[in-house]
């Protein structure tokens, strides 16, 4: 004969399912990263697909003709880099932004550059959106091309991230938003013509269409900003390079596909 | 019956100086008075238009309503899906709801994502200083957003 349970049963384990599934919400909503790159549409995908449609790679030589050029001191990126940046270890490059014991301080990509411009080759430094500066980076980082990202949030990079999230959590300007409202709670959703992405970092620096030009993220994060109608940061700011520890951190695990193309 | 006054807001902040006086929306002496989810009496007392409302929540620079709602205006091909859908949005709220959802839906929902159009400048974190000191929309945009909102009755498309 069958067993009768009581309702009390029922409204148990109705609970306890229900407990479950709440607790375990998080880890879902973060479970599948999907790269921006699943929320363009084909015929953005087919220019990024496309090495001669896809304006970055004219970048990307410009960035080359920039890596063999002889410093100040007579010393070119190649000694160290090798050909054409043919002994660039792509797992390292995946791992920026990382801590450097000299600076003792995190370090992007940029300002990785930009430290060896500066001591290495003894040049005059970069501004910070120069176009120099941008085609190095778009040229170092495609050397990492399909390669995951790696950033180590652990012991020292640790408050750094900490204070990243946070300012991604922190709402700005006029329009009182957060990062996290667009790009975790309602991606997927259209604004206007436009899919919103999961909002990660493993495109930059980027195509932008809307713009038709390149960008890498803090500009990328300025243009926000403005559209936000919030105050921006410096480019080279403190908060702006959390943030990109936090927002690189939130896509371990993605294909870098620099130079992407996005809206 | 019970009614309760939740929150009476006071904008005291006067405009001294404005440099951008043309990109000046705002007035934000103009106080209301939240009772429950309403406004019931228009803000500053002004009269909607709702033909200027229906061109303000098209504008890319004002409501831009379309960004996140769906709405019956054909000639626009992208609506967004962020926010519930407004076809018939007078059925479901009377206009002193709908007023406040426009005026300042953050006193509806904490953590709506919608911006207060005519919330109190000083609520917020680093407005950029183009428009310090200002609202999005101004009272009379308000009024003409709600005007055209109430008018949202059937599900078929409406044109003036």
């Amino acid at each position: 004969m069958r067993k009768q349970y009581s309702p009390f049963t029922y409204i148990t384990f109705f609970f306890l399912i229900n407990t479950i599934l709440c607790s375990l919400t998080p880890i879902i909503l973060h479970a599948e990263l999907i790269s921006g790159y699943e929320f363009i549409s084909e015929q953005a995908k087919e220019i990024q697909n496309d090495d001669f449609q896809n304006p970055g790679f004219s970048v990307i030589e410009n960035g080359l003709d920039i890596y063999n050029e002889v410093g100040e001191n007579e010393v070119q990126c190649s000694n160290c880099h090798g050909l054409n940046g043919n002994k660039f270890i792509p797992k390292s490059i995946a791992q920026f932004p990382k801590f450097h014991e000299i600076l003792d301080k995190p370090v992007t990509l940029r300002d990785q550059i930009q430290y060896c411009w500066v001591e290495r080759l003894e040049n005059f430094p970069l501004l910070y959106d120069d176009i120099q500066l941008l085609a190095l980076e778009t040229m170092i980082r495609n050397k990492a091309f399909g390669e995951k990202v790696n950033v180590d949030i652990n012991e020292k990079m640790k408050p750094y991230y900490e204070a990243g999230k946070a300012f991604y959590f922190t709402r700005f300007g006029q329009m009182d938003m957060n990062c996290s409202q667009c790009h975790d709670i309602y991606t997927g959703q259209m604004l206007r013509g436009q899919k919103l992405s999961q909002g990660h970092t493993n495109g930059f620096p980027l195509f932008r269409l809307e713009s038709q030009k390149m960008v890498n993220l803090p500009q990328r994060l300025r243009e926000c900003f403005r559209s936000l109608r919030a105050e921006t940061f410096e480019q080279n700011s403190d908060e702006f390079r959390n943030l990109e520890i936090y927002l690189n951190a939130r896509g371990n695990g993605l294909k870098i596909e620099t130079p992407a193309v996005r809206y | 019956m019970f009614v309760r006054i939740n929150i009476l807001v006071v904008h005291s902040l006067i405009v001294l100086f404005c440099f951008y006086s043309n990109n000046i929306s705002a007035s934000p002496e103009i106080k209301y008075i939240v009772e429950g989810d309403n406004i019931f009496n228009p803000l500053g007392g002004l009269e909607g238009d709702p033909r200027n409302g229906r061109e303000l929540v098209r504008n890319k620079n004002k409501g831009n309503c379309l960004s996140c709602h769906h709405l019956p205006i054909p000639e626009d091909d992208f609506h967004g899906t962020i926010g519930p859908s407004l076809i018939a949005v007078s059925q479901r709220l009377t206009e002193s709801q709908i007023r406040l959802r426009v005026t300042d839906m953050k006193q509806v929902n904490p953590n709506s994502i919608m911006p207060g159009f005519f919330r109190g400048p000083e609520k917020m974190n680093r407005i950029s200083s183009i428009y310090e000191n200002t609202t999005i929309l101004s009272a009379q945009d308000i009024e003409d957003i709600v005007s055209y909102l109430i008018t949202l009755k059937t599900i078929q498309t409406k044109t003036f």
